[in-house]
Order: structure tokens, then sequence, then C-alpha cells
């Protein structure tokens, strides 16, 4: 059953093609929220000792002759990301509401994203996730392309060629794995023994492929240009969801396939992903757009998640995957307040223009928003990022001492930044009395008041991240099985 | 009573003489829109397009023998034989020319010719006898029949620069086709037959001795790599696409091309096994540079023409690393590796023969709004012409391989393939589809986005007649990218078979 969220999400994008320009964001909405309830109930019925082992749900001869198969499976892991998948596609459609300019194609290209990724967290045949993953490629070119703002072409095609040039990484990746292991299923290569030799410099080759997508340090600089270029939905779809595709794959398909290569290079993979963490935290310092901010904070919080991953144990990688769903969620509504509240309204993210226009005062609703998107970015206990990042940090203490200090100097960092934009955008400083009471009268007539998708969205993603924050065992319980079953831990 | 291979090599010939002598001349001014011959080309495309599906609803997808088969004395003294049959393979390349032929004649700017039509027609009489043919002097005769044509439409409806790609054309490939029939004359004389299967069963054993195989062997391939082209035979190719109207480069990358590359399969892979794998190393790096360097020249490509000619060549070196991987490998290739590298160059022929095909019809198009076709003519056209651009880049994405469509299926199955075979090539080769990605990034993005381009401004966006066209090839790729089966179908069982013969 949970196939059809692949297959709704794109007979919404087919159907966005044939119908009238009226129902286009309905036709969106219906979808995603169709994918999200699939999720839901996926979540709420599978008993969780279902979840342990990546269970084929769909399994279809597609070119038979060469041992390429329509495979679907599900575990725990995957669950988490379908979930977190339905939650960002509902809120970009919601956030991406008052879109005018050729409605049918953005929702038809945001679709054709939110299916995409369905696909690659569901697929349990290396074709079939590479054909997914490449797909995303292509629609999130356009959303940029067409849809986006500052540099729009710049960005677009920057984050493409990277993408281009880890897949192609990728792509000899599987053609080693399916030359050596005989089969493009991933169950059965994961009960394959690769020789050490070749695991060695095949696992590096797969797995950097992937995680350029999870802007791992130095392969990071597509992320802040591409966020900026984006729309809002665009840059809520890329950090909510396709960031995530790197990591899950690397996790899925390059760890699974090759424990020992993973074993070999674990530890250079934690000090790219320090260093990721502390750079771009110290970078987002210096930025003066917004969305630059978020851009950097994205590469930062992925370093955690992949810090996660390199700490090869139960506990480390369970962490890592809330670290996606967590961030998910947090950089949506980041960008969700920074690209369609503020810069729809006010036209600027330039923080310096920003804290002229006592924010805090025109829209108090973002305000609350950025404050509690601010707070679960920075790690504040109670919501969705402390229990991951802390969940990581455990992990990781077993296996990198070292570098749990410098990460949690990185944490630092984060909340220096997150409170820096969090200050200048919305709580400049102040001027004189009469003045402020002028312009925050200017600026209540001026900008339009949020609207009810709006807080609909935003309050779909705050309540989120608080409750996963609050009883994050809900998804740990469901992810810890399916981690400790997968063959990279001894 | 004549067979249906021999109907269908016949229909064109005599299209060719019904353009030429119907309505008569003093008629054809009243005539109006027949004058420039088009409606009855067409006419007898639909003809031969039928018995080319009737030759598909009839074939035997699991009989592994030729199928169709005519056979007739034709000049004893020399054993030529007209002798006509068709297999997986031969119906492939039957359907791609029923398919692209009538396409290549929406294309646009077309010249207003009667003459024009009539050759065109030769030329597809050629290719199916070319595709269809089993004996050597009958497939040369149709290999030489395509040569005149070809240069002809170069030479008289041609763009600038004509006469000097038009003779280079001609001069390259004549030269290569008198080499290839030198070394047949070789083998000749010494095994006394010319008929494929024939010379095939030979092969294992050494066709000929000492250095006077390794004669035989670099003329025909030199012959061939001429013919497909291969780094460093390609130099013609840039030039005769650029300068050739729309619809004959459509023809040339679509189906010239694949002449050479058929050859490869049916006579130079069979008949030279042995020395192909003493110098495989070599012809590998030969296929690389192809792959790796044509790409790179077409990035530096102002014009679009060129800039797509030059992806040709990256495209058919990826059917060549199919092929010179599977024959070159030393080890004894396991049967699946050998199967896939096969059905991924017999799938690639099929797609690059229909996407270049589109990317050259599509900027016709744009060479026919713009009367221009270099990338700074444009700029911006996605706002006027979102229809033309959309659809244009589905052409492109096919191209570079993107899931889904129809050119990944068959590269993937040959970097599949030729990766157990010969890994560290293949390696290297993938280099080949990120730079084509780049060309054709940058290319959409110069062309669509941007600023929108003055002269740009009043194009009109896709006609109706134009969407006719667009719609049905775009399907396919897309029909093939997703449900690639109906395809290999065609192929199979040849698959397995050539597959054991070559291994």
């Amino acid at each position: 059953m949970i196939a059809w969220t692949i297959y709704l999400t794109f007979g919404g994008a087919v159907l966005l093609l044939v119908l009238p320009r009226a129902l286009a964001r309905w036709i969106a909405l219906v979808a995603t929220i169709a994918g999200l309830a699939l999720g839901s109930v996926a979540f709420v019925a599978t008993p969780i000792a279902d979840l342990t082992q990546f269970r084929t749900i769909v399994l279809a001869p597609w070119v038979p002759a060469l041992g390429m198969n329509y495979h679907l499976a599900l575990d725990g892991v995957s669950l988490t990301m379908l979930l977190v998948t339905g939650i960002s596609a509902v809120s970009t459609v919601l956030f991406s509401w008052d879109v005018e300019h050729r409605q049918n194609e953005f929702f038809f290209w945001l679709l054709l994203v939110v299916a995409g990724c369905y696909g690659v967290f569901l697929s349990a045949d290396l074709f079939l996730l590479f054909v997914f993953y490449e797909l995303v490629i292509v629609p999130k070119y356009f959303l940029i392309a067409i849809f986006g703002s500052t540099n729009k072409e710049y960005g677009a095609m920057k984050l493409t060629l990277y993408s281009f040039f880890g897949g192609m990484f990728v792509f000899v990746g599987i053609l080693v794995a399916y030359v050596s292991g005989g089969s493009l299923d991933l169950n059965q290569l994961s009960q394959f023994e690769f020789s050490p030799q070749l695991q060695s410099w095949a696992f590096p080759v797969l797995f950097l492929g992937f995680v350029v997508l999870a802007g791992i340090w130095p392969l990071h600089t597509w992320a802040p240009t591409g966020h900026a270029a984006a729309p809002t939905a665009g840059s809520m779809l890329l950090a909510g969801i396709v960031m995530k595709l790197g990591s899950y794959a690397g996790l899925r398909v390059a760890m699974n396939l090759f424990p020992q290569g993973f074993e070999m290079w674990s530890k250079w993979i934690a000090v790219l992903a320090v260093i990721g963490i502390v750079y771009a935290a110290a970078v987002a310092l210096r930025q003066r757009d917004l969305k630059f901010v978020i851009g950097y904070s994205s590469v930062s919080h992925m370093g955690f998640a992949l810090l996660g991953l390199a700490t090869a144990n139960a506990l480390g990688v369970s962490g890592a995957v809330l670290q996606m769903f967590s961030h998910g969620v947090i950089a949506a509504l980041l960008f969700a307040v920074a690209g369609r509240m503020i810069y729809r309204r006010t036209h600027t993210r330039q923080l310096d223009a920003l804290s002229g226009m006592n924010l805090s005062h025109a829209m108090p609703f973002a305000a609350f928003a950025f404050v509690v998107a601010a707070a679960a970015s920075m790690g504040i206990p109670g919501f969705s990022g402390f229990a991951a990042e802390i969940t990581i940090l455990i992990g990781a203490w077993k296996t990198y001492p070292v570098a749990v200090w410098i990460a949690g100097a990185g944490i630092v960092l984060v909340a220096a930044f997150t409170l820096r934009a969090l200050k200048l955008s919305f709580f400049g400083e102040k001027r004189a009395q009469d003045e402020v009471t002028k312009d925050t009268a200017v600026n209540r007539k001026e900008f339009n008041p949020i609207t009810i998708p709006e807080k609909i969205g935003a309050c779909m993603l705050m309540l989120t991240t608080f409750a996963v924050g609050v009883y994050p065992k809900l998804l740990l319980d469901r992810i810890m099985p399916a981690v400790e079953t997968m063959r990279f831990l001894k | 009573m004549v067979g249906l291979v021999t109907a269908i090599i016949l229909i064109p010939l005599i299209g060719a003489l019904a353009v030429c002598t119907w309505p008569p001349a003093s008629a054809a001014a009243a005539a109006g829109r027949l004058r420039n011959g088009r409606p009855i080309a067409l006419m007898f495309n639909v003809i031969s397009a039928g018995c080319a599906l009737a030759l598909w609803r009839n074939f035997d997808a699991t009989a592994t023998e030729l199928q169709f088969v005519e056979h007739h004395p034709w000049i004893p003294a020399i054993n030529a034989e007209y002798l006509v049959g068709v297999d997986g393979l031969s119906l492939l390349l039957v359907l791609l020319t029923s398919l692209i032929i009538p396409f290549a004649f929406f294309a646009r700017p077309a010249p207003e010719s009667r003459a024009f039509y009539a050759t065109m027609l030769v030329m597809q009489s050629a290719l199916y006898g070319t595709f269809t043919a089993q004996n050597f002097v009958l497939w040369f005769l149709f290999y030489e029949m395509s040569l005149i044509p070809g240069f002809l439409l170069i030479k008289i409806w041609g763009g600038e620069n004509r006469d000097r790609a038009a003779t280079k054309f001609f001069l390259y490939t004549f030269l290569g086709s008198v080499a290839m029939l030198l070394s047949f004359l070789g083998i000749y004389l010494a095994k006394g037959t010319f008929d494929f299967a024939a010379l095939a069963s030979f092969g294992k054993t050494g066709l000929l001795s000492g250095s006077l195989a390794w004669l035989a062997f670099a003329g025909i391939f030199v012959g061939l790599a001429v013919k497909v082209p291969l780094f460093p035979f390609h130099t013609w190719l840039p030039d005769a696409y650029q300068t050739a109207p729309t619809g004959v480069s459509m023809v040339l990358t679509g189906l010239l091309s694949k002449m050479g590359i058929y050859g490869f399969v049916r006579l130079l892979l069979p008949l030279f096994p042995n020395e192909i794998k003493i110098i495989g190393p070599w012809l590998l790096a030969l296929v690389v540079c192809s792959i790796v360097f044509a790409p790179l020249a077409a990035w530096a490509q102002r014009d679009l023409k060129r800039m797509i000619a030059y992806l040709s060549i990256n495209h058919l070196g990826y059917c060549m690393l199919g092929l010179f991987a599977l024959a070159a490998s030393p080890a004894v290739a396991a049967t699946i590796d050998t199967q896939a590298a096969l059905s991924g160059v017999f799938m690639q022929i099929f797609n690059h023969g229909i996407t270049a095909a589109t990317l050259f019809y599509f900027v016709g198009l744009l060479e026919q709004r713009r009367g221009l076709r270099d990338i700074d003519d444009f700029g911006g056209m996605m706002q006027r012409t979102p229809l033309l651009c959309g659809w244009m880049s589905v052409a492109m994405f096919s191209s570079l391989g993107l899931p889904g469509l129809n050119g990944f299926v068959g590269e993937f199955l040959i970097f599949k393939g030729s990766f157990a075979l010969a890994a560290a090539f293949t390696a290297i080769a993938v280099v080949g589809l990120l730079v084509t990605a780049i060309v054709f990034m940058r290319a959409m993005q110069s062309l669509f986005s941007g600023p929108l381009t003055e002269t740009c401004s009043a194009f009109p966006d896709l006609l109706r007649s134009e969407k006719l066209v667009v719609v049905p090839v775009t399907l396919l790729m897309f029909a093939i990218g997703i449900a690639p089966q109906f395809i290999f179908n065609i192929f199979n069982t040849t698959v397995v078979q050539m597959a054991r013969l070559l291994s």
C-alpha cells in the first residue's frame, strides 16, 4: 500500500498537466496529503517487528533478461524518511499557495521531486534507485531556473552539475557492485561478500557520489547558492528532502554493501563531517543574505548526520537518521519564514536592511515561527534537533571522542549565527520611539498579513519538531531496530 | 512473386520515380501543394512503413535463423547472390528507417524541390537494402548506393561550405569503401564465398593467415570506422552534419551512422575475433577518445548543429564501446555481460537514431524561426515559447541519458555489460556522460533562460503541424524509457545467438 505514495504523487503530477489552472494547487495539496496520510497510516499500522528488515512490498520483473526488477521495500529507516518527505511536501504546497507564475508547471515539477524522493526511499533495486535518484535532478533544475530569484540560472546550473558529477561516481559504484555481486537487488547484494580490496576503493566512490547531494565538505558549495537561488518551495524541498537522498543512499547502499570499505574510510568521513560542521557554521556567521545563512546552516546540520553515519554504531547511525528527519522539518520551516513570510513581503533578504524594519512588530506570527525554528536549529532541548544531535554525539563519543569536542564547538557556532540572524532579521536595533511607531504603522499596512495556509504549514512543521523533540522514542523505536540489523555494525 | 523484404526495398525506389514524374511538370505549377513532391514521398513512406510493420508482426521473435529469406542467383561467376532476410537486428534497423525518413520529411527548413525528395527516397531504399542484405556483394551495392544520394543531398541543398563538406564526406567514405572492398576481394579469393553466415563460420578458425589477415582487417576496420565515425576518422562528420539541410542531417546521424555500426556487428566482429582480441585495448582507447573528446569539442561549438554533430560522435562511441568491450575481452566472458553489452548496443542504435534526429529537428525549427542557429543568437526563449523549449528539453534530456527516457536504457546496459568486460576503459568513458550533461545544460541555459533576446521575442510557439510531429516521437522516447521490453523482444533472440557466436 505504501507504494502508492509514489503512484499518487506521479498521478497528481500528470493530472496537473491536463487539468485547468484553477485546480492546480488543490491537486498538489491533495496529492501531497495523500502521500503523508499513507505514510502516517503505515507508521501507525505497521508493527515495529516488521520494520527491522528491509522487507519487500512490491516485486515485479522489469527487464528480466538483465536482472532488473521493480522492487520496493520498507524498513524503519525508509519509513522515517517517507514521513519527513510527506510532511515537507504538504507544507511546501501550503507555502506555495499564492504562486501565480505558471502555476500548473510549478506544482508539476514540485510533485515530480516529491515522487522521485519517495521512489528513492523505497527502492530495493539498485537500478531503480538510480533511476529515481537521477529523476529528481531535472525538476529541481526547472524549479530553480524558472521560478527562482537571485542568480537563478547560475544556482540551478551549479546544483545540477554537482548532482550529475556525484551521479557519475554513483553510476560507476553501481556498476562495480553489479559486476562483482552479480545482482542489482539490494537485499541480495547486502548478503554478498565483496573482496576487501574491492571494497577499499568502491566504497569511497559510491559513498562520495551520494553524499555530494548531502553537502559534504568540500563538495558543499552548490548548497548555499542553490538554496539562495531557489524559490521558497525549492529551498524547502532541497533542504528538507533532497539533501537527505544523499545521506540516505550513502547509508542504504554504500555502507550496507561495502562494510569493510566503510570501516577503512569511516574516520575520514568523520573528519570531513566535522570540518563541514564547523566551517559552514563559521561561514554562516559572516553572511549578509538570510537565505545564505540558512543554506550554510543546512550544510552544518547535514555534517552532523554524516558524523552520525561515520560513528558506525547503532546509536550514532540512528541519530543520523533522526537528524535527517529533524533537519528536514526545521530547514523547511526556516526557509519558509525567510523566503515566504519575510522575502515575499519585504522584498529583501539582506540582514542589514531587515534589521531596520522591526519585523517582530510587523509580523508577530512570523517572528514566533522563526524563534521556534531557530531554537530547534540551535538544538535547544524540547525540539527535534536536540534529540538528534545528542544521540549522534553520544554515539560519536564511543568512536571519536575528539570529534565530539570539535562538533560541540560547532554547536556553539551554530547557536551564534542563528541568534545573530534572528536578532538582525526580526529584532533589529530600536529606533526613536515615535519613528518606530510610525514605521510599524506603515509596515502593518504595507505587509500583507500572514495567510491561513502559511499559518497551517508553519504550525504543522513546528508541532512536528516539538513532538519529536519531546518524544523522540516514537521514531527511534522504529529506526534503531532497522539500523541494528544492518551489516556494517559489528 | 516479390517477397516482403524485396517490396520494402523497392517501394521507395518506385516512390522516387513517382515523385520525379507525377504530376507531370506542366501540371506541377497548378498542382500547388504537390509542387515539391512531399505528399507523394510521404505516401510511399506510409506504404513502406506499413510493410515494415507487417514484417514486425509476422516476425517470429523466438526463431534463431534468418526470416523472410529470399534467395536468387545473381552473378553465379563470383558467387554473388541476391540474398535478403531479416533477423532481430535487421528488423530493428528497418523499423528505425521507416520511422526516421518520414520524420526527416517534416523537418524545416526544407528545400522546395522534387528532386530532393526523390533523392531521399533513393537513400531510403539503399538503407533498407543495407540492413537486410546477407551477401557481401549485395550489401556493398546498397552500402555504396547510399553514398551518392548523401553526396548530392549535401552538395546541392546544403548551406554554407557545402562543396567542401560534400567532397570531404564523399572522399572519406569512398576511400573507406574501397579499402573494404579490396579486403573482401582478398577474403573471397581465399574462401570463395561472400555469404555472411558462411564467412562468420570461418571466423573462429581464422579467416586468413598472417599479414594478409591484418591487411584485410585494417581495410574493413577503416571503412567502417569512417562511416560510424570513430576517432580519429571523424573529421568529415561535423562539416557534413552542419551544412546539410535539417532533414538530411537527421538521416545522416539517425541512419547512415548506423550502417557503420551494423557493419561492425555483422562483419568485423564475427570475421576477425582473434585480431580484435590482440589489438583490443588500442581499439578501446580510440573509443574512449571518441567518447570523451567529442563532447569536449561540442562544448566549444557555437553552431548548434555542429554541437549536436559532435555529441553524435560521443553517443555512437557508446555503441562502439559495448561492441569492442565484448569482442576484446581476453577471458571467457560471462554470457550475461556479453548479452547486456550487446542488448545495450542495439538499444542505443535505436535510441540514438530517434533522439539525435529529434534534436536536429528542433534545431531546424529554431533555424526556421530565426534564420540563424548560433547558440548566441537565442536567449530567454522560455518566456515566449514555453512549449518549444519544453519539448526540446525532453529531447536533450533523452540525449544526455536521463532515467525514464530512452537514452538511459541503452547506455546503462552498455556500461553494465562493458564494465564487467573492460572495467578501466568503461570507468573513463563515464566522464563522457558528465561532459555531455554539461554541454546540454549550458545549451539549455543560454537558449531557454536568461534575458529575452529581442530577435526571439516574435517567435511563434510550436505550431499545430509541429506538435503533430513532436508529440508522438516524445511519447516513443518515454515509452522506451519506461517499458523498454517491447524493443528488447525484437532482438532478444538475436542477441543471445550473437553473444554465443562472439564469445
